[in-house]
């Protein structure tokens, strides 16, 4: 486990965009000791880096190519249990310095919050030296023309797949980030990551529309790609299938959701569970713990700990240590998000206030013999805006996807909306897939609900 | 403050940014600009009684550009510094690749309009002088209904400085203030909560948030909420849709606004490509995005390419007249730019946006109009919307609104998603009403990653038919 302890509490000489671990180090030593001379009881800073690359071909032609880098610094001020956080991006020595006396000062004019202090020790992780291996470490031999070729390939894939394709937007982006967190009351500990990212969108002619559809993946390693030819085929397929989509009439249909778009159904599921949400009684969540909140299908797990995994962590953002969690057991609520202020004002232990790599329980049927079992239905592929209301469950979203007869895609449908309340949704959860979506932190199959709402015509 | 203070704020000469342009064009690049970016925001918020939270946060930086034809290459620094900027020249210099290079002539001082003038910068307001305004609405709050029981206030201002140079010639800059207070409540009847909120929104100083507008935010955020408790859901399907003056001019935002922005249409990804001169809505339709209302959301004095920005008619007398252009857009179309050109920051490279999009009152009276409805709603305020672009599907989520039955309002109704088809929805807008109103809330609009403020207006608007998220 590393340690870290400065020698000087003078400004560091060396604040710039390439900052060592121990540069970075002596850095938020600097900004603990400023503020607390200032007045501060405690202190928490982050120290973060980025270079960043992105760039996307367009119809034959490199239409835009992006590259940066970038770094910042927040804090959080507790005076005698006032509080207040401040980030800047200006690490000029002067600017630097008024900064936090600034940021000292402007707590002062707060009311105390006796529940405003930095996480105790004991929530700390013990040891800091697992590797997550969530760095790609060839991410500096990957060149201009590499990234290049990548979103070529499968822009070139896409355009062929049909005449009736009117664009192709390939993009590929990749990212390489280090961060430092250290508390006064101690805790510190680094972070280091690589992200891409890669994928294409497709419009296509029909009539006077131009349906659109795209395919997007992400990993922390470059190698961790699907072919170029998945990912065009499933980008220009989408937008192509999308040829002549209508509403179909209103009512209650089976609904089986492809795995990626299941994913906005799990986050609305998710955002009632947080403590701030159960203290500030914005949940309709609230005093569910160890009561069904969903068929007995469902099954989450939070798990920090996947190698490689997009929402990996040994701690989370208020540096409380990570571990593995059951969020819904067969249907039934375990636990609330919980991070350290709320917990404390609800009289609950924190639990980290955030998700991580989140895992659905699967199931052991495809989506193709799914919908032969439901016979006919709507397979929602696609949400267009709409919104839930975590205070009372209620929820509408516009969708896009096909209606499926005997088994079979039938036709595909559009400007419909998706309604109810989340109470009696999760309950109407009759089956999970076998097909966990894998470029995403939160890991969900296609999912399957019986007689949802649609409104169409 | 004039060209020298701006060239000050960020410590460089007119000679190093000739000298970064230079190296912009150094591959053979067409066109380079430079964009220098200051920004500070601060947010105090009041929760369970308290001013118990404040935020505060500084952005410095420049973005370069370059363009080789339709192509555009970017970076930007957060430290400006000659050799940091040229640097950043030099990565986006490589977008083009050939011999030519380009002359840049003397700068010369481009002076922007002056829509949003306020009283006092908010750099001069300090915390303690905005506390008070919370806790007094907090108090109006809890007094004006006993169902009441949480009620969440925050308070943001941002002030953003900008310096603009091209390597046309051009330099210029702008002062970009705003401000918002919302208001959220909980309230709570036989064991059925409720929330909803209320906000004010504007290029506006302190001297804004007056008595009148502070009781305001109060009465409407708590009016709301309590309304909830009556409310139900409409049927579920197709029917007759009546706009509420003001914030449902995010029909038009989501609608038509989107689909008129230049790229997409240059692009020929976009459902309105190819209908410029066409007539797509009766006579009595006009639409406009504007960048020149004093002290709205979306008003902008220049844009983010350093052109002036104007009332731009998308659709005059139902015909569609001017897509919103960039730069890019501009040239491709041989058209002058329309003032579109915006980015969330000196991150991001521009592209054709939004600023305050409405639509002219028409011959129509409100009452006439609800009188006229047979079986539908009346959608009176949203949270989000969101369009496909090519397809041309749009939706927006309605928060509260009324069933409207046989000419007469019947009961109020939550929660339920709007979806239409923009150029369909045009063709259906059949009465459109003489009580303008731009709202006043704080939107924010996405786009490829960036947000930007803007500002909508609608007056009453009858629309033929909709599908309406119900059951």
């Amino acid at each position: 486990m590393f340690s870290y302890k400065a020698a000087s509490k003078q400004h560091p000489e060396k604040i710039n965009k390439m900052m060592t671990k121990t540069e970075k180090e002596s850095l938020a030593d600097y900004i603990i000791d400023l503020a607390k001379k200032n007045g501060a009881n405690e202190v928490a800073v982050d120290i973060s880096l980025e270079s960043e690359v992105s760039l996307q071909f367009r119809d034959g032609e490199i239409e835009q190519l992006q590259e940066s880098q970038q770094s910042g610094i927040s804090i959080k001020v507790y005076a005698d249990h006032k509080y207040s956080s401040h980030s800047t991006n200006d690490l000029r020595k002067d600017a630097l310095k008024q900064f936090v006396e600034r940021a000292v000062k402007s707590t002062r004019y707060l009311t105390a919050d006796k529940f405003r202090e930095l996480p105790e020790q004991k929530y700390y992780p013990k040891n800091l030296g697992r590797d997550l291996n969530l760095l790609d470490s060839d991410y500096k031999n990957i060149s201009t023309e590499d990234r290049l070729n990548i979103a070529r390939e499968i822009h070139d894939l896409a355009k062929a797949e049909s005449d009736k394709i009117i664009s192709v937007a390939a993009g590929y982006g990749d990212a390489i980030f280090s961060s430092f967190k250290a508390h006064s009351n101690g805790f510190s500990g680094h972070k280091e990551g690589t992200i891409f990212s890669t994928g294409a969108e497709v419009t296509v002619k029909d009539d006077d529309a131009r349906p659109e559809d795209y395919y997007w993946v992400q990993s922390r390693f470059k190698n961790k790609f699907p072919s170029p030819e998945f990912i065009a085929k499933k980008a220009a397929q989408g937008a192509l299938n999308k040829i002549g989509q209508s509403k179909i009439k209103s009512g209650a249909y089976n609904m089986l959701v492809e795995n990626r778009a299941a994913i906005k159904l799990i986050s609305m599921l998710l955002s009632p569970l947080s403590a701030s949400a159960i203290q500030q009684k914005s949940s309709y969540l609230d005093g569910m713990i160890g009561k069904s909140i969903a068929s007995e299908k469902l099954n989450i797990i939070d798990n920090p700990f996947i190698t490689g995994g997009l929402g990996s962590r040994l701690f989370d953002g208020e540096g409380i240590a990570a571990k593995e969690r059951t969020i819904i057991k067969d249907g039934v609520l375990q636990q609330y998000y919980i991070d350290s202020y709320y917990g404390k004002k609800l009289g609950m232990e924190p639990n980290g206030g955030s998700s991580s790599n989140l895992i659905l329980n699967t199931g052991n049927q495809s989506v193709d013999e799914m919908m032969n079992r439901l016979g006919n239905g709507i397979f929602l592929t696609g949400f267009n805006g709409g919104n839930s209301n975590s205070t009372t469950g209620d929820f509408s979203f516009g969708i896009s996807g096909f209606y499926f007869e005997n088994g079979k895609l039938a036709k595909p449908i559009n400007e419909m909306n998706l309604s109810g309340n989340a109470k009696d949704f999760w309950q109407q959860l009759m089956e999970v897939g076998n097909d966990p979506y894998p470029y995403s932190k939160w890991l969900v199959p296609s999912l399957v609900f019986e007689g949802v709402n649609f409104s169409g015509l | 403050m004039n060209l020298q203070d701006y060239l000050n704020l960020f410590g460089v000469s007119q000679e190093t940014i000739r000298q970064v342009i230079t190296e912009g064009l150094s591959k053979g690049g067409d066109y380079c600009d430079i964009f220098f970016q200051h920004s500070s925001s601060d947010y105090i918020g009041l929760e369970d009684n308290d001013v118990n939270r404040a935020h505060s946060n500084i952005d410095l930086g420049v973005g370069i550009r370059v363009l080789n034809g339709n192509q555009t290459g970017y970076s930007f620094t957060e430290v400006i510094a000659p050799e940091t900027m040229k640097k950043a020249a030099h990565t986006a210099a490589n977008i083009a690749n050939s011999k030519s290079r380009l002359e840049i002539p003397v700068f010369s001082e481009h002076k922007p309009a002056d829509y949003y003038r306020i009283k006092t910068p908010w750099e001069k307001v300090e915390i303690d002088q905005k506390i008070p305004y919370l806790q007094r609405i907090n108090q109006k709050v809890f007094n004006l209904d006993s169902r009441v029981i949480k009620s969440k206030i925050s308070f943001n201002n941002s002030t953003t400085y900008i310096l603009f140079a091209n390597s046309e010639g051009r330099i210029t800059y702008d002062y970009q203030p705003m401000s918002q207070i919302s208001v959220s409540c909980i309230a709570e009847q036989n064991g059925q909560r409720e929330q909803d909120s209320f906000n004010l929104s504007g290029r506006r100083g302190i001297e804004f948030f007056t008595e009148l507008n502070i009781e305001r935010l109060a009465n409407e955020a708590v009016k709301r909420t309590v309304a909830l408790f009556e409310a139900g859901k409409p049927e579920a399907g197709e029917m007759e849709v009546v706009l509420a003056a003001g914030s449902s001019g995010i029909l038009l935002h989501e609608a038509i606004g989107h689909g008129m922005e230049a790229d997409f249409n240059r692009k020929e990804i976009s459902i309105f490509s190819d209908k410029i001169g066409k007539a797509v809505a009766e006579s009595f339709v006009t639409i406009v995005d504007d960048g020149t209302n004093a002290n709205v959301r979306g008003s902008i004095n220049i844009d983010d390419e350093g052109n002036d920005t104007e009332k731009t008619y998308l659709v005059e007398n139902g015909i569609m007249k001017s897509y919103l252009h960039d730069r890019l857009s501009a040239k491709h179309y041989g058209v002058k730019p329309t003032g579109s050109g915006r980015r969330e920051s000196f991150r991001h490279m521009p592209l054709p946006r939004m600023r305050n999009t409405y639509m002219l009152p028409g011959p129509h009276k409100k009452d006439e109009i609800i009188a006229s409805v047979k079986n539908g709603i009346m959608a009176e305020t949203f949270t989000n919307g969101q369009v496909m672009i090519g397809g041309g599907d749009f939706t927006f989520y309605v928060k509260s609104g009324y069933l409207i039955k046989n000419g007469k309002i019947e009961r109020p109704i939550k929660d339920v998603n709007i979806i239409g088809n923009g150029p369909e929805v045009l063709k259906n807008i059949t009465m459109v009403a003489d009580d303008f109103q731009m709202t006043e809330g704080g939107w924010t609009c996405g786009k490829d990653g960036q947000g930007v403020p803007v500002s909508m207006g609608l007056p009453t608007v009858k629309v033929k038919q909709l599908t309406v998220g119900g059951y």
